[in-house]
């Protein structure tokens, strides 16, 4: 106990020197978002010329990288706090947009375009509270996200970090924790929504040991990066939510299955398990108590169906990662055939906030049999793509035109498409349904992990489902034959119909061979897969229709049903065209119209470029 | 397996090795050293499978079928600035494949493949989650974001 006392005080004290620090207000205060997105638009660059400039300028002041802010449509982005001042975020900062700042905001606190309005309210606002109403976001598994330093440990515990593993340590029974879950009504957000808290229970109440705590940060949902932000902002909220879950169902081992695409992930979590162990937050006797928990990683290697937590743990394991049939589920034989409790990124992100703030406060937040808030990562044809975190129960409405600011070049709403390569699409008459788990399965969608694509009129949505078959039909195991060779199937019949060859009786063979897939497939992969095919005919029959019977594609997507046309009207017979097309398709004399052959033209576009009287035109 | 004969050098044997010891050749660890395996020698050719299966005491068939089955894996040697084009949903809408295409066009060659001078290979990915910034191209390490059809050339001319 003392050994506890002992860590509790240089806890605390830590805290206390950073309240001070803070509270001091005397310097300058930049961060800057440095999250992949950020790094590859040139955030290192801004912050490095940002700490030589103040040195320069002799400008005190304090620059420190942070995770993802959420705006990525307006990266680079930096947050600059000046004293006695509420932090501004800019936008789309270069080195002279930078410099600008310098000279500008923080030498003669002189606004610069380019500032980002704070649109989410945080965890310790008042919910109740009108302002934060109007803010539409709540950021909950988001909370340290752009605020902390992930690279430093004293960044989180000055955010109460730790202080929910300690509580359950030294506080709370096992079985106490276990119940805070299940009644703070939190459910998985890696795609599925089981409830954590009776998971935690089941894994508690198997017999066989060890067991083991694993994290799921595969996320293989192609258009999803919340996990990956998370992760890369705030990854000691996943490794103390990990220990808390290991000392609920009684483990002393976990694992953090993480896709190998996200190197930068990867090392912040490396660096934030090597300080929580020299703090002895992990290893053994955590807080004083004869509690042991330690953290591993293991890597994916570029495979969608990993996701699935059976072909997790056998990958895991080492071998081909092929799903197996449910039950036995892991929290009864996983990990080497041990119980295992595998849970999201965000599932856990979220666990400290329950703890700390309690399971009612959490309750109080989101819809009736969905609660908390869900972390979206707002990607396709909209103006503000980024992450973002909302009640559930928030329209689409409300994501699309208040947080993601509309359709880009103002174009017409078509879809938006959630959950991934399982998930279906949402359209115009679902914008005012509530976003929860269960409002979406009976849109003909699903929650999926978080992937939320907009698309617009430009998009044909049967070239989005053969996008999505495509991807199945890869990333298929090829264990069980529905999914193998149905998928294969369906893609096929889509290609036809994009191809102008497609019948009637097609439309029919879609929708009969997706139900049988669903029905019989072994894992989530195939049961979900012929989802995007079966939703768009749903919601988009009069685009098959028109792809089969009319031949026509009217977003203009699909090559083989575009015609160019040359209008009579306006071609003077220049010959331009008929020069520069690579297939000698075009014929005409001079000064007289000239046309284009179908059976020859390949559609590249290169006559209706060269034109100079808007002659050409495509169905 | 592959049609590329290679003969390792006992120095790269030895270096096989230790990384597979570095994993106390666990079979368990199989994943983790063929990623340390392909960091090293940038393909995972049959030679190389055949001294992993050996050290961690798998068949070759067994190491063969996990190689196969990710597709982080690569049994054929990459070029020098491997470049992958992300197919993912949000980089797809926004015009990913004209982009493919132009890179398909001007380095000659298809997806899969590596230029005869051995500096570019083309691979196709999905979603490295930079979807802020789609269509997303990487080339090494280095991440390319909101790239057009017209900015192929430049970012290729970074390489000559
Ligand atoms: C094909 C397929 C892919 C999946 N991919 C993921 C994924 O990338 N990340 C994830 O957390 N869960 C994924 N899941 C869900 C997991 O199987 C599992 O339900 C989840 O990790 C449990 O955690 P949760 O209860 O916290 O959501 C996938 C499921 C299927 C069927």
């Amino acid at each position: 106990m003392d050994d506890l006392k002992k860590l509790r005080n240089t806890l605390l004290e830590k805290m206390k020197f950073r309240e001070n620090n803070q509270n001091a207000q005397v310097q300058v205060q930049v961060k800057v978002a440095m999250a992949t997105c950020g790094i590859a638009s040139g955030a290192k660059e801004v912050m490095d010329f940002m700490a030589e400039e103040f040195d320069k300028r002799n400008i005190e002041a304090v620059v420190t990288q942070t995770g993802c802010m959420g705006y990525c449509y307006a990266e680079p982005t930096i947050e600059v706090k000046l004293p006695n001042n509420e932090p501004v975020i800019f936008g789309w900062v270069d080195l002279k947009k930078a410099d600008r700042i310098i000279e500008k905001y923080i030498r003669n606190n002189e606004l610069v375009e380019g500032i980002i309005p704070l649109n989410f309210a945080s965890i310790d606002d008042n919910l109740n509270d009108e302002t934060t109403e109007r803010k539409k976001q709540i950021r909950i598994a988001l909370r340290n996200c752009g605020v902390i330093n992930p690279e430093n440990i004293d960044d989180y515990i000055g955010r109460d970090g730790y202080q929910a593993l300690g509580r359950c340590l030294t506080e709370l029974s096992p079985d106490v924790v276990i119940d805070q879950v299940k009644k703070s009504g939190l459910r998985g957000r890696g795609g599925g929504g089981f409830p954590t808290g009776l998971k935690w229970e089941i894994t508690r109440k198997s017999v066989a040991k060890p067991k083991y705590v694993v994290c799921n940060a595969d996320e293989g949902d192609p258009g999803a990066f919340m996990d990956r932000s998370i992760l890369e902002g705030d990854p000691h909220s996943v490794i103390e939510a990990m220990a808390i879950a290991g000392y609920a169902i009684g483990a002393e081992f976990g694992v953090v299955y993480i896709r190998a695409e996200y190197p930068l992930a990867i090392e912040r979590l490396k660096i934030a398990i090597g300080q929580a162990r020299v703090l002895g937050l992990l290893g053994r006797n955590i807080f004083g108590t004869d509690f042991c928990f330690d953290i591993e990683l293991r890597y994916g290697a570029g495979a969608f169906v990993c996701g699935e937590e059976t072909a997790l743990i056998h990958s895991m394991e080492g071998n081909r990662g092929e799903p197996t049939v449910k039950p036995p589920f892991p929290s009864v034989s996983g990990y080497l055939g041990l119980p295992t409790n595998v849970n999201n990124v965000e599932t856990f992100a979220n666990i400290p906030p329950i703890i700390t703030k309690g399971a009612e406060w959490f309750a109080s937040i989101g819809s009736e049999k969905s609660k908390g808030t869900k972390v979206f990562a707002l990607a396709g044809q909209i103006n503000n793509v980024g992450l973002i975190e909302v009640p559930m129960g928030t329209t689409l409405r409300d994501v699309i035109y208040e947080i993601g600011g509309g359709i880009r070049d103002s174009r017409e709403f078509k879809a938006v498409q959630t959950g991934g390569p399982s998930g279906g699409c949402l359209t115009k008459k679902h914008l005012d349904t509530p976003i929860d788990y269960d409002n979406l399965i009976a849109s003909g969608s699903m929650m999926g992990s978080g992937g939320m694509i907009v698309m617009d009129e430009a998009d044909c949505m049967v070239a989005i489902a053969k996008f999505y078959l495509e991807f199945t039909v890869e990333e298929s195991c090829g264990k069980c034959s529905p999914c193998r060779i149905g998928n294969k199937r369906l893609f096929e019949i889509l290609e036809k119909i994009t191809k102008g060859n497609g019948t009637l009786e097609d439309l029919e063979h879609l929708r009969t061979l997706g139900n049988v897939i669903k029905d019989t497939s072994l894992c989530g992969l195939g049961q979900t897969s012929p989802n995007p095919v079966l939703s768009t005919l749903d919601n988009f029959f009069e685009e098959y229709y028109e792809h089969v019977v009319d031949k026509k594609c009217r977003a203009g997507v699909c090559k083989s049903l575009m015609k160019y046309i040359i209008q009579e009207d306006n071609c003077v017979g220049c010959m331009a065209c008929a020069r520069n097309c690579p297939v000698n398709a075009i014929t005409g004399e001079k000064k007289l119209p000239h046309l284009i052959n179908q059976h020859i033209c390949i559609k590249c576009g290169a006559c209706m470029e060269k034109c100079k009287f808007n002659a050409i035109y495509t169905n | 397996m592959s049609h590329i004969k290679i003969q390792l050098k006992p120095r790269q044997v030895e270096q096989l090795q230790e990384v597979c010891q570095s994993f106390n050749n666990k079979p368990g660890e199989l994943i983790n050293v063929l990623h340390k395996a392909q960091s090293i020698f940038g393909y995972l050719p049959a030679e190389v499978q055949e001294v992993v299966a050996k050290e961690l005491n798998l068949s070759v068939a067994k190491v063969y079928g996990v190689v196969t089955f990710y597709s982080f894996f690569t049994m054929q040697p990459k070029g020098i600035h491997p470049i992958s084009i992300c197919l993912g949903t949000a980089c797809y809408v926004r015009g990913a494949e004209k982009v493919l295409d132009e890179f398909k066009r001007l380095l000659k060659v298809n997806v899969g493949e590596t230029t005869p001078d051995g500096k570019f290979s083309i691979s196709c990915l999905r979603c490295v989650g930079a979807c802020g910034l789609a269509p997303v191209v990487t080339i090494g390490e280095k991440v390319y974001g909101r790239v057009s059809p017209d900015g192929v050339k430049d970012i290729l001319k970074e390489f000559e």
